[in-house]
């Protein structure tokens, strides 16, 4: 297999597949690399409702149709592999994966999207699918009739909050702020529920349980004091972190390590594009990363043709 | 039924032939969601690595999933999807939530000998 290709996305979630669907039906030779599974945060939602033209579709089965329209103009996608090194400032980009495959291409196209915030306290790691959850939907039917904690102030911890009053005998949310980032209706709909108490202006410093979580450790943000809880089982929604460790250094980033672009999609370096929630945006929407997407891969191909032009005016000399 | 390339564990009848059959398996015990689907996807692509494990799945909300819901080793668990490892029918490793193909690599490697094509 030629291991060279016109343009190579990195992330095969929303952003990237569009890049991939748009560049491939332009005959533009493209690769997709993806660290995780396809589909990226998409996947993560059991159901999106908003994606203009399809009433109503799980996240999964657009990832699916995403990904089957971009393979059908040609596009190859190689996913759930490891990148192990990045040359992205010589006008041939070269990506290693797996210690071991090397493709390069003339232009890359970062969208390596984001993950969900975790809280970074002590045991969070031993107790995941043990009584912390990141997915109300997947996980609240373990929690029927039992206590729990959500952690969060945006849009997401409330609504999940509410949704998870349908198993949970009492919702704890525990906000570190001393008021809600989420949409008024959100924190109305909340505080009007008799399942939901708040804790304000507090973190939890710690997981305690042996085979599975038992209690939590939480401090006032203000006071510092501590005090256990005991409870059956935490959901976190802290919001998201970008996937740019690897980028550092190499990219130009901000202070979020989100990927400073320009309206074109174009970062800093010539031939490299970024798009989707790795980038500095404010919104993160698969419509918004659709958008990205198809905006850097208009710009990676236009790149691409001066790029040949300017190599077959050379081999003419 | 899930949507997987995977085999389909329907029923304790197709769970006892399945251990009883082969040496090495892994079963994903879940349902078509977010922390089920990329560990689904990892096993897919796995199974081609591993040519002496079986890879199957199972829909964790059947009545017979209790095979599976029921074992002592998940019964801390509180996280989709349930996935055990059984070497000559015997629990060897069982773990809850998402798992990335590195970490279910790393449980292949330690409990089963790696036979490639």
């Amino acid at each position: 297999m030629n291991n060279h290709f016109d343009v190579i996305v990195i992330g095969a979630g929303a952003a990237g597949l569009t890049a991939g669907i748009y560049l491939s039906r332009a005959k533009v030779s493209t690769l997709i690399l993806n660290e995780g599974a396809v589909g990226g945060q998409m996947v993560l939602t059991h159901e999106i409702a908003n994606y203009p033209g399809v009433e109503n579709i799980s996240g999964y089965e657009l990832a699916r149709i995403m990904k089957t329209q971009a393979q059908k103009f040609g596009c190859v996608i190689k996913s759930n592999l490891k990148i192990t090194s990045m040359t992205l400032e010589e006008k041939t980009k070269k990506i290693e994966v797996n210690n071991k495959d090397i493709y390069t291409s003339n232009a890359v196209i970062i969208a390596t999207g984001g993950k969900s915030r975790t809280i970074g306290a002590i045991g969070e790691d031993r107790f995941k699918g043990k009584g912390i959850s990141y997915c109300a939907t997947c996980d609240g039917d373990f929690f029927q009739d039992k206590e729990i904690i959500v952690v969060g102030g945006g849009n997401s911890a409330l609504e999940e909050a509410v949704s998870l009053t349908k198993y949970a005998s009492k919702v704890t949310v525990i906000h570190q702020f001393d008021h809600f980032q989420a949409l008024q209706h959100y924190v109305e709909e909340a505080e009007n529920n008799s399942k939901i108490d708040f804790i304000m202006e507090s973190k939890i410093v710690e997981f305690i349980g042996d085979e599975k979580l038992t209690s939590v450790k939480i401090q006032n943000v203000d006071t510092q004091e501590i005090t256990e809880k005991q409870i059956d089982g935490v959901f976190i929604f802290i919001g998201y972190v970008p996937n740019t460790e690897n980028l550092e250094g190499i990219v130009e980033l901000n202070q979020w390590k989100e990927i400073i672009v320009d309206k074109n999609m174009i970062t800093n370096i010539p031939g490299v594009f970024a798009a989707g929630d790795s980038i500095q945006k404010k919104y993160r929407q698969v419509t918004t990363a659709v958008a990205d997407g198809t905006v850097a891969a208009l710009s990676a191909s236009e790149y691409i043709n001066e790029f040949k032009k300017e190599l077959s005016l050379v081999n003419a000399v | 039924m899930l949507r997987t390339n995977l085999t389909h564990v329907l029923s304790k009848d197709d769970h006892a032939k399945l251990l009883q059959e082969n040496e090495n398996v892994m079963i994903c015990c879940g349902r078509m969601g977010p922390m089920c689907i990329p560990v689904y996807e990892s096993m897919e692509e796995l199974e081609n690595e591993y040519t002496n494990i079986k890879f199957a799945d199972m829909e964790f909300d059947t009545q017979d999933a209790e095979v599976i819901r029921n074992l002592p080793e998940c019964s801390s668990f509180r996280g989709l999807p349930f996935v055990v490892y059984y070497k000559n029918g015997k629990v060897v490793k069982a773990t809850s939530s998402i798992q990335s193909r590195d970490q279910i690599t790393e449980i292949l490697d330690e409990n089963f000998e790696k036979v490639s094509v």
